[in-house]
């Protein structure tokens, strides 16, 4: 017996080992260009000579590089108005949700609060059902948040599930922090600001992260809730251009005026170009944060599915 | 709560404390704006569903409205073109939703086998690059399906010049496969991300139990058989539980961007069915109802499955 696991120990790699790592190297290796090559591709069509783009040379390498898509889909009407709704709700949405969880969840650790476990449960059992989209969208309509910017960032404020993320977070924190800051004279909102929110914070980096996300994802709200172009966001816009191919021309045409025909055929925009240029504009952040991010978002998840 | 107990010696020790909210409702108070978000955004819009017992006009108040009791319940089973278009909604949803629960297994295989990567820059490259998928929005999926499948994308145009079709073939603007294609962009955007999951599971996994298989003489695919896929199973089962609670729930997000002229027949679950009938062809009230009965049917659905778990695995999955 032991010599048998001594030598199992020192097994060397059999025909069929090898055979099996070649084919499991190369299964990923595809997988991995399905899911990355069509970023890669519109990224390069973006900054490739046009009439080249457009008939469909492009598809491995840049050629002619050239930046004049994005100068001029910035030019664009409606664009830069996008762009800082966009930017607007990730920020405000991302900053308001953020804390909120953290003083619900920080507040629902208080044994004191008058019913905290009834109101606790008001509040997480709201993630098991829905009233739907229609009655969702008289809500909004009563309350008169329809084509209003804060349709984006009021209804989001409290998520149930964040708040039971920071609460569990909270509770594994040892309590006399809070008690040696109470002892000082501290009042429960400046134990909040100076000792929970300094030491929740790769939690909140976590709830942040994926807030931002999503608020720069979301689509279904502009769809539903707003009807006023000044307050599309970058999502609707560029549903909007990808649906509207001919309307589009003419926006083009329009917005850049002359300018359009002492431009070379190389660098004039086509309905394709300014869409992959937008979506490329749409999908720049994301691929700029997630991989530096990556560990926040699968700490995320674990936490999660831990609670689930 | 206990103050009396402490006011005696508080008094003892001279504290000079004027009278003031009790710390309990103090504490209620500085969450009460929160709860009233709550209410607004989550219990409030049940309200709501009172439009589905009248006869609701878009620019009317609801009291000028009639009411009309259970008719829009009733004309949803007795009017028979209504009976096929429901029909028609649902086998769409129940496709979808069957599709996903039938190919829930892959992201466990995706894990188990990603697992034997041993390279680990390479299994990181994989991990990064297969996840990002999942954290774009499902226009910008529907952006990258354009560019590639769409009469001038990159699909159509090598064909073309490879001279193996004349024609555009239409991938997007037709009812061909619609429900394989669908899966397929919902595994795209999916499959990294769902086994995610499944990894920390094994990397959580005893390695004695290896070891010891090891020993008695396992080969690799009796461990990832007998060992790796066993201890995935409880992650697999609360997710399975989960998709069956949401059968009836596809999303609106991915069928709306996908959904053209060509394709609506087969495109059309019940969410985007809610949305077209209640917002766009002014049928608010019939709208309402349908989604009532969704939002009900979940919730039923949510309990049997959650009893199902508690029976046989002793846990809820709430």
């Amino acid at each position: 017996m032991s010599t048998k696991v001594a030598i199992k120990k020192k097994k060397k790699l059999t025909k069929g080992d090898v055979t099996f790592s070649i084919i499991n190297y190369a299964v990923f290796l595809i997988l991995t260009i399905i899911c990355a090559y069509p970023f890669y591709y519109l990224i390069i069509n973006t900054i490739s000579a046009n009439d080249l783009s457009a008939n469909g040379f492009i598809n491995f390498l840049p050629q002619k590089v050239h930046f004049e898509n994005y100068i001029q889909v910035i030019k664009l009407r409606g664009l830069s108005t996008a762009v800082f709704v966009s930017i607007g709700r990730v920020v405000i949405g991302t900053a308001a949700t953020v804390l909120a969880s953290a003083f619900l969840g920080f507040m629902f650790t208080q044994e004191k609060m008058w019913a905290r476990k009834f109101w606790y449960r008001f509040i997480v059992i709201t993630m098991y059902f829905n009233a739907g989209l229609i009655p969702m969208y008289l809500t909004m309509m009563n309350l008169h948040l329809t084509n209003t910017f804060w349709v984006y960032i009021i209804p989001g404020i409290v998520q149930p599930f964040n708040i039971i993320l920071v609460k569990t977070y909270i509770e594994s924190i040892p309590r006399s922090l809070q008690e040696a800051a109470e002892i000082d004279g501290a009042g429960i909102v400046k134990v909040f600001l100076k000792v929970i929110l300094p030491t929740s914070t790769p939690i909140l980096a976590t709830i942040a992260i994926f807030s931002a996300v999503g608020h720069w994802n979301s689509f279904q709200d502009t769809l539903i809730y707003v009807t006023d172009q000044g307050l599309w966001t970058l999502q609707y816009l560029l549903y909007s251009y990808i649906n509207q191919a001919s309307s589009l021309a003419t926006l083009i045409k329009n917005s850049l005026g002359t300018t359009q025909n002492m431009m070379a055929l190389a660098t004039q925009q086509t309905s394709t170009s300014v869409r992959m240029t937008v979506s490329v504009i749409v999908v720049f952040p994301i691929l700029c944060i997630y991989p530096m991010f990556q560990r926040y978002f699968v700490k995320g998840i674990m936490i999660g599915s831990v609670k689930g | 709560m206990g103050n009396i107990g402490k006011s005696s010696t508080a008094v003892a020790v001279g504290q000079k404390k004027k009278f003031t909210i009790p710390v309990g409702a103090k504490l209620f108070l500085l969450v009460l704006p929160f709860l009233i978000l709550v209410f607004l955004f989550s219990y409030y819009p049940l309200n709501g569903w009172r439009y589905a017992f009248y006869d609701y006009r878009a620019p009317l108040k609801l009291s000028q409205c009639d009411y009309v009791g259970w008719k829009w319940f009733k004309y949803l089973f007795g009017n028979k073109m209504q009976i096929t278009q429901l029909l028609k909604v649902l086998r769409n949803t129940f496709a979808m939703s069957g599709l996903t629960i039938l190919t829930s297994f892959l992201p466990v295989i995706f894990a188990i086998f990603l697992n034997e990567i041993k390279c680990k820059w390479f299994k990181t490259l994989v991990q990064t690059l297969t996840t990002l998928p999942n954290f774009i929005s499902w226009v910008l999926v529907y952006s990258v399906a354009f560019a590639l499948f769409s009469d001038t994308g990159m699909v159509n145009t090598m064909l073309q010049n490879a001279g193996i079709t004349t024609n555009v073939v239409k991938f997007l603007d037709s009812d061909a496969h619609t429900w394989l294609w669908m899966l397929f962009w919902s595994t795209w955007k999916g499959l990294g991300w769902g086994s995610i999951m499944y990894l920390a599971a094994i990397a959580g996994t005893d390695q004695e139990l290896y070891e010891a298989a090891r020993v008695d003489g396992a080969g690799r695919f009796r461990l990832m058989r007998h060992i790796t896929l066993p201890s995935l199973m409880p992650t697999f089962f609360v997710l399975l539980m989960m998709s069956i609670a949401n059968f009836l729930t596809n999303g609106l997000d991915q069928y709306f961007v996908f959904s053209n002229s060509f394709n609506m027949e087969h495109i059309q679950v019940l969410d985007l069915y809610v949305y077209k009938l209640g917002l766009g062809s002014n049928g608010l009230s019939l709208a309402t109802a349908i989604g009532m009965l969704k939002s009900l049917i979940s919730v039923i659905l949510f309990c049997v499955v959650n009893f199902v778990s508690k029976r046989t695995r002793g846990e809820s999955i709430m």
